[in-house]
């Protein structure tokens, strides 16, 4: 392998961002734990977790700018995952 | 070749040289001693098991081992020893680790570093699961089922910890094979001209990375069970114990194709090496591979169709497994059309691969018995299960372990074997391993539970052929461990390619040099190409 010292791909400054987002949205989380929205709480907490963990692999884990090799080896977990889900569920949605 | 190049082995001497090795040959070689060590312990603990069984103990005054305490914690350890410290490591870990990047092409794997260190979370597993079991702390057997295992007094953190550990190593090893698979093989190497060993070392590397994980997350909400009471399996709290044996079999399923897998690559370079034929079907035996590994991680809660899941669930995962069979059969069908007019050379390592397609057929076919819905409700933990489960396991993965040992064993230490001895052990192996598991599986249909250190005297008769048994196979085993051992220090020297294989291991000498390749290979436009001479 090349010793390859990757240039930055986005400057400091957009990573300072995308921390902050994620401290927003940890926020949100926190914030909307209080109100009451009955079945949509675990609905929103799983959202702005899904959005979380985008940013993360998008940005600081630079799947934005690799490969579609390495997003579609990412994206065959979360089908995995999704389809692990899924299965589980049949289970309790007849139990 | 340059003849004066040095192989591996003679690069650095003393054991710092192999405890610190980065060197992927090595790594497979550390791996092969501890697999080895532990499947003959594991042997003997078997026998041990069948000695207890040969008898009734109301016919024969009395229990062997003294009661059912200790037989159980002989049969956890039995088992405990050959799924996690032989089974899941030993075709990756030893043939994987040693052959796959030469097979590419490559000089070593990707992180060289990581793959020791996958070796020494392997030790440090092995060693907590041996002092856990050892020091009496399991009591839930192997699976930690909930509701008990959230409750016992036993101090479950250090088997926990154990199999945590034994995770880690296997995944850091699948990341260590998919990444070298895509980063390192050598330029003309096409994903579709890998030797189909490769491809079967990339689709474990898959089941690796995404499913153990799983694993791991359940232990530790079951530590959060038991020390937080979070209540996630807890009926009263709003859980469901159930949760727990779906979470568990989300990996534990999927392991068994972890096992099998590499063990099926093995077959598909023995079957055309000794045919000298072009496989049947690569791209299909490779692809089905890959469907063996995607399907088999949507099947797992055939294991529980007696746990109170849902009917239409149960329905769901007994028609899901009827899937697995198809790319199964596929690689079947193909082995054999591959032997179909080959120029068949009955070698070692070709009559383990017969023995495996015939003992894994048989494994299999018993297999859909058990993912049978209303079939499984009657063989539901009887000895028919364990019948199955060493068709495809120890007649599958064991046997190919054994025929992968056979057909790279002059490659990895430069040496030969005496065949007429290992001949013998091959024969004495197929007459014991179906004296021993054959009766099981008709002790089974006959309503023999497993686990349990007694029967009635009724079965007496068929144990105490599979008890007899035991002796044969472990015999033919052992004789052959010996045999090989002894084999490494005194057989005559082995040429480069006794077996006229056309893959590139094949085109480096006995043992390798330390960077795999004193020239560059010759990539072959297809892995198992032989020319018409050789054929003939």
């Amino acid at each position: 392998m090349s010793e390859d010292k990757s240039e930055h791909i986005m400057p400091v400054i957009g990573y300072v961002g995308i921390w902050l987002c994620l401290i927003f949205l940890t926020g949100v989380t926190v914030a909307v734990s209080f109100v009451d929205m009955q079945n949509l709480t675990l609905f929103t907490a799983l959202f702005v977790a899904t959005i979380k963990s985008t940013l993360v692999l998008l940005y600081f884990m630079h799947l934005r700018h690799d490969q579609p090799i390495i997003f579609y080896m990412i994206l065959a977990c979360l089908g995995s995952y999704a389809v692990f889900v899924i299965l589980t569920y049949s289970d309790y949605l007849y139990r | 070749m340059n003849p004066d190049s040095k192989n591996f082995y003679e690069v650095a001497r003393g054991l710092t040289s192999w405890l610190f090795t980065t060197d992927h040959k090595r790594i497979g070689i550390l791996y092969l001693i501890c697999v080895m060590t532990f499947f003959v312990i594991a042997a003997l603990l078997g026998i041990t098991i069948r000695l207890e069984l040969f008898s009734s103990n109301s016919e024969a005054g009395g229990s062997l081992l003294g009661g059912g305490e200790i037989y159980n914690r002989i049969l956890t350890l039995h088992g405990v020893i050959m799924i996690f410290l032989f089974i899941i490591p030993a075709i990756p870990g030893v043939f994987g680790n040693f052959f796959l990047p030469i097979m590419i092409g490559a000089e070593d794997v990707s992180f060289p570093r990581i793959n020791l260190l996958s070796w020494y979370c392997y030790i440090i597993g092995a060693a907590l699961a041996l002092f856990a079991i050892l020091s009496g702390a399991i009591d839930t057997g192997w699976t930690f089922y909930v509701p008990y295992s959230a409750k016992t007094g036993a101090n479950l953190i250090l088997p926990l910890s154990a199999a945590y550990m034994l995770g880690w190593s296997s995944i850091l090893t699948g990341i260590n094979f998919i990444v070298t698979v895509h980063r390192l093989r050598a330029k003309e190497m096409k994903m579709f001209r890998m030797p189909l060993f490769v491809w079967a070392s990339y689709a474990t590397g898959w089941i690796q990375v995404i499913a153990t994980p799983v694993v791991g997350i359940t232990l530790i909400l079951l530590l959060l069970e038991r020390f937080l009471g979070i209540g996630i399996f807890d009926p009263t709290k709003g859980g469901d114990p159930i949760l727990y044996q779906h979470m568990f079999w989300i990996y534990s399923h999927p392991a068994v194709y972890v096992m099998v897998l590499p063990a099926m690559g093995v077959v598909s370079e023995i079957i055309p090496t000794f045919s000298r034929k072009t496989i049947f079907g690569y791209s299909f035996i490779a692809w089905s591979t890959m469907a063996i590994a995607a399907i088999g991680s949507l099947v797992w809660a055939h294991h529980m169709f007696t746990s109170g899941m849902a009917d239409e669930s149960r329905i769901l995962f007994s028609f899901l497994t009827f899937f697995v069979a198809v790319p199964s059969a596929v690689k079947i069908f193909n082995w054999l059309a591959t032997m179909y007019k080959g120029s068949i050379h009955l070698e070692p390592p070709m009559i383990f691969g017969l023995i495996f397609v015939l003992l894994f057929s048989i494994g299999g076919f018993t297999g859909l018995m058990n993912g049978t819905l209303s079939i499984d409700i009657h063989i539901h933990d009887t000895a028919f299960v364990v019948g199955h489960f060493h068709y495809t396991m120890f007649g599958g993965v064991g046997v190919m372990f054994f025929g992968a040992l056979l057909y790279w064993f002059p490659k990895m230490f430069g040496r030969n074997y005496n065949k007429k001895i290992i001949y013998l052990c091959g024969f004495l192996f197929f007459v014991g391993f179906n004296m021993l598991y054959g009766t099981m599986k008709w002790l089974g249909i006959q309503g023999m539970p497993r686990r349990y250190a007694d029967y009635v005297p009724e079965y007496e008769f068929w144990n105490r052929v599979a008890t007899v048994g035991s002796w044969v196979m472990v015999g033919g085993l052992f004789l052959m461990i010996f045999h090989l051992l002894y084999s490494v220090f005194k057989g005559s020297k082995a040429e480069d390619n006794p077996w006229e294989g056309t893959t590139l291991e094949w085109q480096t000498t006995s043992p390798p040099p330390l960077v795999n390749f004193n020239e560059p290979p010759q990539i072959p436009e297809k892995p198992y190409d032989y020319p018409e001479e050789v054929k003939s």
